[in-house]
C-alpha cells in the first residue's frame, strides 16, 4: 500500500474541463470518497490517479515519487469500472482470475483457485463461477467487478460507485465488507459514491468536488459540521442542510445572505412562525416538513410528537448556526 | 432499438416468406446444380440440345480433367494390354490412352497457397492497421483510410500493366510471392475498412480493464480484443479469400506457368477435338469447394451475435 498525491492536476477533454488545479494527498492505509454530482471530475480523477489518463499539467505521486510514465500496471492500481468492463468472452471464474494471470503477477494455479474462491464467496457470486460474464444480472456483473479488485493487493484500490446496481440489503452487507476488508488489509482506497451513508460510514477523508476543482479535503465530520460552502454542505447530510435567508433568525453578521441550518439543529418552541406542510413517520424519528414565510424547511421532531398537517409552529436555531455569503462561501 | 414493433408474422405471411426465399434459392443454385451436373455428363452430353436434364453419369469429365490423353486406333488398341485401373478403363471406352497427368492438381495447389497466404497476410496486417485507426490518434487518420479504399476504385486492369513492369523488374512475375502480396495489398482495403468497423464496435473499456489488471497494451489487444473481434475477423477471411480465390484478371497477367492459379487454367482444358465441357465442369466443381468448407468452417463466427451486456451503457 501507498500514499498517492495529486499536485496541481488539471485535465480537459475537449472544451470540457474535467479537472482544474486539483491537489490532495491520500495517505497511507486511509480510505477517501469523492463526493460530487455528475461531471464534478471524480471519475477523472481516478482514472489520473490510476494512468489510464495523463494530467494536462501537474503530477501524480505515489510515495512521494512522480508517477508520469507508469503504466497502470507499473503503478500497481486495482479498479472497479462504473461500467464494470467485465471481460465477455470469459467466465465469471476466468474475468476473476484474470488479473493474477497477469504477467505482472503470475500467481500459481493452486493460489489462483484458492483467491478466487475466497473473494467468491465474500461477494456471494459462488454460484455464478462457471456462467459466462454476459449471463449475469446488472448487480451481480458489479460484484464480478469488485471481485476482480479484491483478487489483487494492490497499492490502491480504485472504486468508481461499485455498489450502485446493488439491491439495499445487499448492498448494506458489502459496505460492511469493504470496510473489513480495507481495514484488515491496511489498504489505501479511493472510492466514489453517490451515496451519502457510503460516503459517511465508510471514509476517512472526503474530497468535495465541483465542477472539477476540489472546495474541501478532511474527515467525514469536518465536511459535516464545518462546510466551506453552501455547496459543501449540501453534499452531507440526509435530509439535506436547510438553506434560509439570513434575516430569518436575529444575529446574523453583516454581509450574510444566508444561514445554514441541519435538520437536527432546528428548535420548535418560538421564533420565526410557520406551519407544518407534511409529516413523515420513519419509526426512529419524524420529519417535520415545514413552510416558514416563503421558505420550505425540513425539521426533525420527536419520534412521539403529535404535529400534524396545517399546524402551527415555530423555530429557532439549536445552536450557532452557519452563515454564508452571497457567493456561498462560509463565513463563520 | 426504439420504433420497430415486432409482431408474430401470420402463417400466410411465413408462407410467403418461405416460397420467396425457396425461389430466390432455386435461382442462385441453378447454375451452380448445372456445373455440378455438366461434370458428370459425357461430352455428347452435355453440348446436347435440348439440355438434358436426365442422363447416364459418368466420371469422363473428372478423369479427362486429370489426365492428357492420346487417340488410339481400333486395330491399335487391339495390340494394348486390358486397361489396369478404373480412369484407364474410362479413358479406353472413349478410344483414347492416358498419355500422363495435366497440371489442374498443381494449379490448384497454386490456388490454395496463394489464396489461403494473401488471406492471411490480409488479416495480420488489417487488422493490426484496423486496431490503430480505430484506437490511436493517427494524424491525417480520414485522409489515410480514404486513400486506403481508394485503391479499390479502380478496375485491377488499369493497374495491371504498371504491376507487370514492376513485377517483372523484381522478378515477381509468376512467383507464388508475388501474388499473395498483390493479393493482400488489394484485400487490405477491404480488411481494413471492415476490421475498424468490427473493433469500433468493441468498448474501449475492456482494454482499460485489462491495463489495470496488468497487462501491456498489446497483450490486452491480443487477449482481450482479438477474442471478441473473432466474428468480424472471421467474416473478413472469408470475403478476402473469396477475392482472391476468385480473382482472374491480375492471375491471366501475371502468371502463366508455376505459379498460375486455377482460374485462368480452367478455361484451357482442351480435350480431344474441341473444348472439353465436362472436364471444364469437373475443373469448377472441385476449385468450389475449399471455399465452401472454408466458409462453413467459419460460420459459427459469423452467425454469433455481437457481445452484449458486460458493459453497462
Amino acid at each position: 500500500m501507498a500514499e498517492f498525491t495529486l499536485q496541481n492536476v488539471s485535465k480537459s477533454y475537449g472544451d470540457q474541463v474535467a479537472l482544474e488545479n486539483v491537489s490532495m494527498t491520500i495517505p497511507d492505509g486511509s480510505f477517501v470518497v469523492l463526493l460530487g454530482p455528475t461531471g464534478a471530475g471524480k471519475t477523472t480523477t481516478l482514472r489520473m490517479v490510476s494512468g489510464l489518463d495523463k494530467p494536462d499539467s501537474g503530477s501524480v505521486l505515489i510515495n512521494g515519487v512522480d508517477v508520469a510514465s507508469q503504466s497502470p500496471s507499473q503503478r500497481n492500481v486495482a479498479m472497479v469500472f462504473q461500467q464494470y468492463s467485465l471481460y465477455p468472452h470469459l467466465s465469471v471464474r476466468d474475468n476473476l482470475a484474470f488479473p493474477l494471470k497477469s504477467p505482472m503477477l503470475k500467481t500459481p494455479p493452486d493460489d489462483i483457485i484458492r483467491i478466487v474462491d475466497k473473494v467468491a464467496e465474500t461477494l456471494q457470486i459462488s454460484h455464478k463461477l462457471d456462467n459466462k460474464a454476459t449471463e449475469l444480472s446488472g448487480g451481480e456483473m458489479q460484484r464480478v467487478s469488485i471481485g476482480r479488485a479484491l483478487v489483487r493487493n494492490p497499492q490502491i484500490y480504485l472504486m468508481d460507485e461499485p455498489l450502485s446496481s446493488l439491491d439495499a440489503k445487499l448492498r448494506t452487507d458489502l459496505r460492511v465488507e469493504l470496510k473489513r476488508i480495507q481495514e484488515s488489509l491496511g489498504a489505501t482506497m479511493l472510492y466514489v459514491t453517490h451515496d451519502q451513508i457510503e460516503a459517511m460510514t465508510m471514509a476517512t477523508h472526503v474530497g468535495v468536488l465541483d465542477h472539477g476543482k476540489l472546495v474541501q479535503f478532511g474527515t467525514p465530520r469536518e465536511i459535516y459540521e464545518n462546510p466551506v460552502s453552501i455547496y459543501a454542505a449540501s453534499r452531507l447530510g440526509i435530509p439535506k442542510i436547510n438553506i434560509v435567508p439570513a434575516d430569518m433568525f436575529p444575529g446574523a453578521p453583516s454581509g450574510a445572505k444566508s444561514i445554514g441550518l441541519r435538520p437536527e439543529h432546528i428548535a420548535i418552541g418560538e421564533g420565526a412562525e410557520g406551519f407544518v406542510t407534511r409529516v413523515e413517520y420513519l419509526g426512529d424519528q419524524t420529519r417535520l416538513h415545514l413552510s416558514v414565510g416563503p421558505n420550505d424547511i425540513i425539521t426533525l421532531a420527536d419520534p412521539h410528537s403529535t404535529f400534524r398537517k396545517g399546524d402551527k409552529i415555530s423555530i429557532s436555531p439549536k445552536q450557532n448556526p452557519i452563515f454564508f455569503d452571497a457567493s456561498g462561501a462560509r463565513m463563520n | 432499438m426504439s420504433g420497430f414493433s415486432v409482431t408474430e408474422p401470420s402463417k400466410r405471411q411465413k408462407w410467403f416468406a418461405g416460397i420467396l426465399v425457396i425461389t430466390y434459392a432455386m435461382v442462385t443454385l441453378m447454375p451452380l446444380l448445372w456445373i455440378i451436373a455438366t461434370g458428370f455428363k459425357s461430352p455428347e452430353d452435355a453440348i446436347s440440345y435440348p439440355p438434358k436434364v436426365i442422363f447416364e453419369p459418368s466420371l469422363e469429365g473428372y478423369v479427362n480433367l486429370f489426365t492428357t490423353r492420346t487417340r488410339v486406333t481400333t486395330s491399335m488398341e487391339e495390340t494394348l494390354l486390358p486397361p489396369e485401373t478404373w480412369y484407364d478403363e474410362i479413358a479406353r471406352d472413349s478410344g483414347t490412352v492416358i498419355s500422363g497427368p495435366t497440371r489442374y492438381g498443381q494449379r490448384f495447389t497454386n490456388s490454395v497457397i496463394i489464396g489461403f497466404g494473401s488471406t492471411f497476410f490480409s488479416i495480420f496486417f488489417g487488422t493490426l492497421a484496423a486496431y490503430a485507426f480505430s484506437r490511436f490518434r493517427v494524424p491525417i487518420k480520414e485522409d489515410l483510410l480514404f486513400f486506403i479504399l481508394s485503391t479499390r476504385m479502380m478496375p485491377p486492369i488499369a493497374v495491371a500493366i504498371p504491376i507487370f513492369l514492376m513485377f517483372r523488374q523484381l522478378g515477381l512475375n509468376d512467383t507464388h510471392l508475388g501474388m499473395i502480396l498483390l493479393y493482400t495489398a488489394v484485400n487490405l482495403s477491404l480488411s481494413v475498412w471492415l476490421l475498424k468497423g468490427f473493433i469500433d464496435e468493441i468498448p474501449l473499456e475492456y482494454e482499460e480493464a485489462a491495463l489495470i489488471d496488468g497487462y501491456t497494451r498489446f497483450q490486452a489487444f491480443y487477449k482481450v480484443v482479438l477474442p471478441q473481434a473473432a466474428t468480424g475477423i472471421a467474416s473478413t477471411a472469408i470475403f478476402c479469400l473469396i477475392f482472391a480465390w476468385n480473382e482472374y484478371a491480375f492471375a491471366v497477367l501475371l502468371t502463366s506457368g508455376s505459379a498460375q492459379t486455377a482460374p485462368p487454367f480452367i478455361p484451357t482444358i482442351i480435350g480431344v477435338g474441341g473444348q472439353d465441357w465436362p472436364a471444364v465442369a469437373a475443373g469448377a466443381t472441385i476449385f468450389l469447394i475449399p471455399v465452401m468448407i472454408f466458409t462453413i468452417l467459419l460460420r459459427k463466427h459469423l452467425l454469433r451475435g455481437i457481445t452484449f451486456g458486460a458493459v453497462r451503457k
